[in-house]
């Protein structure tokens, strides 16, 4: 039982630390990803997203800690060439073309020319691909290197900030991408600062800020249960029958809105006993937390802390 | 051991696939290609049809200056350009293939991509080991085109080089240039970029080492130091090899042939580990 569950894991590291001198970039990180989920690793500029798929990659060594990808330790030469990454940005040869720039990527993997072509259409290069690479615009570059990412469908891709210098339509392009790698079977692991983007197409979450792991888990289960939003007419007396219902912590005043911790399923008993107690009600409505709250609420709290 | 060489067979050809296609390199080839048939053949041919001795040509009389343009003194003419001019511009071939790579970000992509560290290095310096090779081809195939033309417009028998004589000539040249470019190779890998790395080599084999061989006339541990660098062993190699002596510029008599071919084996087994030592080590950012 415990080895095919071993195996759906593509991603897994243990204490994966990095500094820089004084500075510690990535502090005792212990992740794990699934096989065929998208992995968003979410955390504001300089949190240590790219230093910590860095040394997933094998390029960058960890102080401290392991990294296993797909079964062997990261950077592995039999690892490398099962996975296909973009980060920190596209780097390619400028005065070459994006298709023969693929085409060199796809001599060093061994892959036939066939697929220089196919990896163009599906980042919709396909009419561009003979332009010299400094010539595109900044999406163009970001999607030529998800092109190389995809050659020869490597099990894990991934993906630093696909999205950026992406317009809003080649966004949601990229976004569909993602979701459709992952129906296909492959693993994603992308890095985002938009919060947007991760609750959108991630299956999990990764929560980093200053180098730290702060939370591992579902996007539902970080947004958490949804509360009860009130507003009524006499706030005070609904205030008091709120906390009768809820008890006196999961209660909360927001504004002249009362927030009571509880399920959208006990909306029908609050509603009766606000109305028993011969209040005026004006709303009752289930609120869900975005992935914005959640995270700020975990950023600003490991500030205070 | 097998994937070992289908990895370096895989980056090799990813490797020449960039450099054939990439202008950069064909400037520098080409800049080569026309200071040796300006140096080698046409300065010489014309102050022998005018008759008005040049820098080139200075002080040699006009027998000795038409001999030097026919076909049997190619292995000569070969190699004299090489410690100087051609060395310089093989450097600066090598510090822009290696040092390029971690601007453009390309490295990075290229050490993801499957083949390790060390097979895109040696894949690397594969490729531009093929471009040195291409480059003395494609010089001595105009060589015996130019030389065979001036000796048929002075109607002259075409008499070709020994092919001992030829064969040496052709293994000195490579050997010095290969040597200047895996120099530059190895200094753009330290610099990280080519701009620095074309500077400092440029400024070492033209300047500074010519330099250093003036002040180690006077002062023996200087003297000593020179004995054991690229420039002078170079330019001794190619002194060792040439059939009449020369004042062409970088070509010295300080080492004697044997322990100057030794000395240019050495870096050229030198330089690509140091390479490939820094490669292996560092964090790719």
């Amino acid at each position: 039982m415990n080895e095919p569950m071993k195996s759906d894991l593509v991603v897994q590291t243990r204490g994966l630390t990095k500094r820089y001198g004084d500075r510690t970039a990535v502090d005792a990180v212990s992740m794990t990803v699934r096989r065929g989920e998208v992995y968003g690793f979410l955390g504001p500029n300089g949190a240590g997203k790219t230093t910590t798929l860095r040394m997933l990659l094998g390029l960058v060594r960890p102080t401290s800690g392991t990294a296993t990808v797909l079964g062997r330790s990261a950077g592995d030469q039999q690892v490398t060439e099962r996975v296909g990454s973009l980060i920190e940005g596209p780097g390619f040869f400028p005065y070459l073309s994006g298709r023969d720039n693929l085409l060199v990527m796809a001599r060093y993997r061994g892959l036939p020319t066939s697929v220089v072509d196919d990896a163009l259409v599906r980042v919709d290069l396909g009419g561009r691909g003979d332009d010299r690479f400094k010539g595109y615009s900044l999406g163009m570059k970001q999607r030529l290197g998800v092109a190389a990412a995809l050659m020869g469908d490597p099990e894990l891709i991934v993906l630093d900030e696909p999205t950026n210098g992406l317009d809003p339509a080649g966004m949601q392009d990229m976004r569909a991408l993602v979701v459709s790698l992952a129906r296909g079977g492959q693993t994603v692991v992308l890095s985002s600062h938009l919060l947007a983007e991760v609750q959108e197409i991630c299956d999990r979450v990764g929560v980093i800020d200053d180098g730290r792991l702060l939370r591992e888990s579902t996007v539902a289960e970080l947004r958490g249960e949804t509360s009860l939003r009130v507003r009524a007419v006499q706030v005070d007396r609904a205030l008091a029958v709120s906390m009768r219902v809820a008890g006196d912590d999961g209660v909360h005043v927001d504004g002249d809105a009362v927030l009571l911790d509880l399920p959208a399923t006990a909306a029908p008993d609050l509603t009766r006993a606000l109305v028993a107690d011969g209040i005026d009600v004006l709303e009752v409505s289930a609120v869900e937390r975005s992935l914005e709250e959640v995270f700020f609420e975990m950023t600003t709290t490991q500030e205070v802390a | 051991m097998n994937t070992t060489i289908e990895s370096v067979a895989r980056t090799t050809r990813g490797e020449l696939l960039r450099m054939r296609t990439w202008p950069a390199v064909w400037v520098t080839v080409g800049a080569w290609i026309a200071l040796a048939l300006m140096f080698g053949y046409l300065f010489g041919y014309l102050s022998y049809k005018t008759g008005d001795s040049s820098f080139a040509t200075e002080g040699q009389t006009k027998q000795a200056l038409l001999a030097e343009l026919m076909p049997a003194s190619i292995p000569d003419v070969l190699v004299q350009g090489t410690p100087m001019f051609g060395g310089a511009l093989m450097m600066v071939l090598g510090a822009i293939v290696a040092g390029n790579g971690f601007g453009w970000g390309t490295w990075k992509t290229l050490f993801t991509q499957g083949p390790s560290r060390t097979s895109t290095v040696v894949g690397s310096l594969v490729a531009l080991t093929v471009f040195v090779v291409v480059t003395v081809a494609a010089t001595l195939v105009l060589y015996a085109g130019v030389s065979s033309l001036i000796a048929v417009t002075e109607s002259r028998d075409v008499v070709w080089p020994a092919i001992g004589d030829l064969s040496r000539g052709v293994g000195g040249a490579t050997l010095v240039l290969e040597m200047w470019a895996l120099a530059g190779f190895a200094l753009g890998t330290i610099a990280r970029g080519p701009a620095l790395s074309v500077g400092l080599g440029l400024v070492w084999a033209l300047v500074i080492e010519n330099l250093l061989r003036g002040v180690g006339e006077l002062l023996g541990p200087v003297e000593a130091l020179t004995k054991i660098m690229p420039g002078t062993a170079a330019g001794s190699l190619v002194n060792s090899l040439l059939s009449m002596p020369t004042d062409t510029p970088g070509v010295v008599d300080a080492l004697s042939g044997q322990r100057a071919l030794v000395t240019v084996a050495v870096y050229t087994i030198a330089l690509p580990l140091i390479a490939v030592v820094l490669v292996r080590r560092r964090d790719i950012s």
